[in-house]
C-alpha cells in the first residue's frame, strides 16, 4: 500500500486573476528556496508577470512562522510635481527611498535579496551564482559586469539545475549548498544573448532605465524549482570573465586563491567570524578552483559541462 | 493594552514562554521584536536554556541569525575599545568610563548576551575632553564634515563631541563629558559619576583594556536619564528592558542597591526620569522594586496630570506599532513626546531656533538641489 500523494500547490495552479486580488488582500504566502515568505503587492503592471516568473513557487497554506513580510505598491508623490513611484515595504517600513513607477518587479526582486541579505545569518552567504549537475555544485563567485548572470542562466538551459544566479546558501559548519531558485535578472546586451541561446527561455517584461539598466527576468527552469529542497556539495569553484574576442581559456588556480576571492566578496563572511571561516575553508577544500575567461556563451558551456562530466582529461 | 504590546511583555518577561505559542503569535511578536531591536536578546535566553531548537525552523532562522548579528557587534565594539585603549595608552591617569552597551558588555551583565548596539560610548573628565579627541584624531579617528551650525549644537550645548570613526571602520565612537546636555533642566554632576566609577574585572579571555564603568546605581541612573530626558523615545522598549535588566540584575546581586538608590538619584539631580523609569520599568515589564524605593520616588514626580498624560502617551511610543497596521494614533504620542524629549533638553528659545534650524535642513535646503 502507497501513502496517497498529495499534489503541492503552485503559483501557477491560481488562475492570473485570483493571484492578483490575493497579492493585493491578505497576501500570497510562498517558498522559495529556504524561505517562506508573504507578499503583498498593488503595484500596476507587477501581477501578471510575477504569476508568470514564479510559477513553480509551492503556496504555502495554514498557520505558520514566515522567513520575511514583504509587500511593493504604489504611492502617488506629490511634491513637487505629482507623480507615480514604487515603494518596497518590510514588516511596515520603507528601507529604501521609492523608486520610479513601472519598476515593481525587479524593486520586488532586489527587496527580497536585501531582506535575505540583511537578515539570515544562519546562513553564510557567498555571493556567487549556484548550478548542480551530476549531485554535485558550480560555484561563480563573480564581480558585478563579468557575465555571472548570464552564464548562470545559460548554464540553467543546457541540463545544469539552478540554484541561484545570486546566493550561495551554507548553514554553517555544512557543506551542502542550499539552492534559492529564483528569476534571473538579465541586464542590457545579455537579454537578447540569451534568447538567441536559449529561445525556449521564458524572459519576463523588458524593463528600462532601472538603477543596473534594462533589464527582463528569466524564469528559473521548472526542474529547479520542483527540486528546491534537494542540496548539493561544491565541487567546482570557477571565476569567470566575459571579454569581448577572448578566446576559452579555463586555467587551474590555487585553492588558497579562490578561497580569498571568494571570503572577501561574501555577504556576511565577517559577520560570522570563525564559523564563517570554517565553512568557507572546508568548502574551498572540496573543491576544484578554476579561472574561466570567454566569449562566446556556448563554448564556455560546452568546456563547464565537460569538466563536470569528467572529460577535462 | 493591545494584543500585540502583551506578546511582546509575555516574550520578554520569560522567552521560554515561546516555545508553546501559536505559529501566528510567534510569527508577529517575532516581527516585533525584530523591530524592537530585542530579537538577540530573546534568542540568547532561548539559546542558553537550549530552546531554539524547539521552535519551528523559520523561528529559529530568524533568532540564530539575531543571535548571530549581536554577536558580531559586540566582537567589533570590543576590537573598537581594544584600538581605543591602545590610541590612549600613554594617559596613564585618565579615567574613561565605558557607558551604556559597552559598559554592559564589558560588565558581562546578563542582558548583554544578543543585545544589539551600535556605537561605543565613552565619558571622560570634561578637562581632558581635547586631550583625548586629539589623541584619537591622531590615531585615524575622524568626525564627517558638519555644518558651522551643527559643530556649534555640539560644541557649545550637548554633552558630547561630534561624533568620531575611524578611517578603517565603521563604528561610532561619542566621547562624552556629561550624561545629558549643557542647556538641559538637570545639572548631574559628571564629577561624581567620575569619582565613583569602577574598573572592569577582566574577564577570562576578554582584556579589560583599563576601562571603567559607572557604579551599579549611577549606570541604572544614567539608563533611565538617557530614555526620559535626552534620547528620542521611538522605539526604545529596549531601553526599558535594559532598566528592568539593570534594576533586576543589581537590586539581587549589589549589596546596599536599594537603599542608596533614591539617595543617589537626588544628589545627581536626577529625580525626575528616576521616577519615570521605575514607574514605567514596573508598569510595562512587572520590574520587583521595593515599596519603600517607589515610595520615595514619588518625590520625583511632576504634576499629576502629566503623570496621567505620560501613562498615556508613553506606550504608544516605546512599543513598536503594529507591522501590518496603520498607527496614526501612536504618531500623534510620538509628536508629543518628540517635543518633550526637546522641551526638556534646551530652553525654550533655543528650542524653537533649533526646531526651526532642522526643520529648514530637512524639509527647505533639500529642495534647493
Amino acid at each position: 500500500m502507497s501513502a496517497p500523494v498529495i499534489p503541492i500547490a503552485r503559483v501557477g495552479d491560481l488562475s492570473p486573476r485570483e493571484f492578483r486580488s490575493r497579492l493585493a488582500g491578505a497576501g500570497v504566502e510562498v517558498r522559495i528556496g529556504p524561505f517562506d515568505v508573504r507578499v503583498r503587492a498593488r503595484a500596476r503592471g507587477l501581477a501578471m508577470p510575477l504569476h508568470a516568473l514564479w510559477r513553480d513557487y509551492p503556496l504555502l497554506s495554514g498557520a505558520r512562522v514566515l522567513h520575511a513580510h514583504v509587500e511593493v505598491r504604489d504611492v502617488w508623490r506629490l511634491w513637487p510635481w505629482p507623480r507615480r513611484k514604487v515603494r518596497f515595504i518590510v514588516d511596515g517600513r520603507a528601507p529604501h527611498e521609492d523608486m520610479p513607477a513601472g519598476q515593481a518587479l525587479p524593486v520586488l526582486e532586489w527587496g527580497i535579496n536585501l531582506v535575505i541579505a540583511l537578515r539570515y545569518h544562519c546562513f553564510l552567504m557567498l555571493h556567487a551564482a549556484v548550478l548542480e549537475r551530476g549531485g554535485r555544485a558550480l560555484l561563480l563567485p563573480a564581480w558585478p559586469g563579468h557575465g555571472k548572470t548570464t552564464l548562470c542562466a545559460a548554464l540553467a538551459h543546457r541540463g545544469w539545475r539552478l540554484f541561484s544566479d545570486e546566493f550561495g546558501l551554507l548553514r554553517p559548519g555544512t557543506r551542502e549548498l542550499v539552492p534559492l531558485p529564483r528569476p534571473m535578472p538579465l541586464k542590457n546586451a545579455s537579454i537578447d544573448v540569451i534568447r538567441r541561446f536559449a529561445p525556449e527561455a521564458f524572459l519576463g517584461p523588458v524593463i528600462p532605465k532601472t538603477r543596473k539598466g534594462t533589464i527582463a527576468h528569466v524564469r528559473a527552469p521548472a526542474d529547479s524549482a520542483v527540486r528546491a529542497r534537494e542540496t548539493a556539495t561544491a565541487a567546482w569553484l570557477v571565476f569567470p570573465r566575459w571579454e569581448e574576442g577572448a578566446p576559452l581559456t579555463l586555467e587551474e588556480i590555487p585553492k588558497s586563491e579562490g578561497y580569498m576571492q571568494l571570503a572577501t566578496n561574501a555577504f556576511n563572511y565577517e559577520m560570522l567570524g570563525e564559523a564563517g571561516f570554517a565553512t568557507a575553508r572546508d568548502l574551498v577544500a572540496g573543491t576544484r578552483c578554476f579561472r574561466l575567461v570567454y566569449s562566446d556563451l556556448e563554448t564556455a558551456v560546452a568546456r563547464l559541462t565537460e569538466l563536470a562530466d569528467g572529460h577535462d582529461g | 493594552m493591545t494584543a500585540e504590546r502583551d506578546l511582546l511583555i509575555t516574550a520578554l518577561v520569560d522567552p521560554r514562554n515561546l516555545v508553546s505559542w501559536s505559529a501566528p503569535d510567534l510569527d508577529l511578536v517575532l516581527r516585533l521584536l525584530r523591530r524592537a531591536r530585542l530579537l538577540g536578546r530573546v534568542a540568547a535566553e532561548l539559546d542558553a536554556a537550549g530552546l531554539l531548537g524547539a521552535l519551528p525552523l523559520a523561528a529559529r532562522d530568524a533568532l540564530a541569525s539575531a543571535l548571530i548579528a549581536a554577536q558580531a557587534r559586540a566582537r567589533v565594539a570590543r576590537w573598537e575599545l581594544d584600538r581605543i585603549a591602545y590610541a590612549l595608552r600613554d594617559l596613564t591617569d585618565l579615567q574613561v568610563v565605558a557607558m551604556k552597551g559597552c559598559a554592559y558588555l564589558l560588565a558581562d551583565l546578563p542582558h548583554a548576551r544578543g543585545r544589539m548596539f551600535a556605537d561605543v560610548d565613552l565619558l571622560v573628565p570634561e578637562s581632558r575632553l581635547r586631550e583625548v579627541e586629539a589623541r584619537l584624531r591622531e590615531h585615524g579617528w575622524q568626525s564627517s564634515e558638519l555644518s558651522a551650525y551643527d559643530e556649534r549644537y555640539y560644541r557649545e550645548w550637548t554633552h558630547e563631541l561630534p561624533p568620531l570613526v575611524h578611517t578603517e571602520r565603521e563604528v561610532e565612537v561619542d566621547l562624552h563629558h556629561n550624561v545629558l546636555m549643557r542647556t538641559a533642566r538637570l545639572h548631574p554632576d559628571p564629577r561624581l559619576l567620575l569619582a565613583a566609577a569602577r574598573p572592569v574585572r577582566p574577564l577570562p579571555g576578554f582584556r579589560s583594556f583599563g576601562f571603567l564603568t559607572m557604579a551599579p546605581i549611577d549606570m541604572t541612573l544614567h539608563a533611565m536619564a538617557h530614555l526620559f530626558y535626552g534620547g528620542e523615545m521611538d522605539d526604545a522598549l529596549r531601553e526599558v528592558a535594559d532598566i528592568d535588566a539593570l534594576l533586576r540584575h543589581f537590586g539581587a546581586t549589589e549589596p546596599g542597591y536599594w537603599e542608596e538608590f533614591w539617595p543617589r538619584a537626588l544628589e545627581l539631580d536626577l529625580a525626575r526620569p528616576a521616577y519615570y523609569g521605575l514607574r514605567y520599568a514596573q508598569r510595562l515589564l512587572a520590574t520587583p522594586i521595593p515599596a519603600p524605593v517607589l515610595a520615595a520616588s514619588q518625590a520625583g514626580a511632576p504634576a499629576p496630570l502629566m503623570t496621567a498624560a505620560m501613562d498615556r502617551l508613553a506606550p504608544h511610543t516605546l512599543f513598536p506599532a503594529h507591522p501590518d497596521q496603520s498607527a496614526r494614533r501612536a504618531r500623534f504620542a510620538r509628536t508629543l513626546l518628540y517635543v518633550r524629549s526637546h522641551w526638556v533638553k534646551m530652553p525654550p528659545v533655543m528650542l524653537i531656533r533649533h526646531l526651526a534650524y532642522k526643520f529648514y535642513v530637512r524639509h527647505l535646503r533639500t529642495q534647493e538641489h
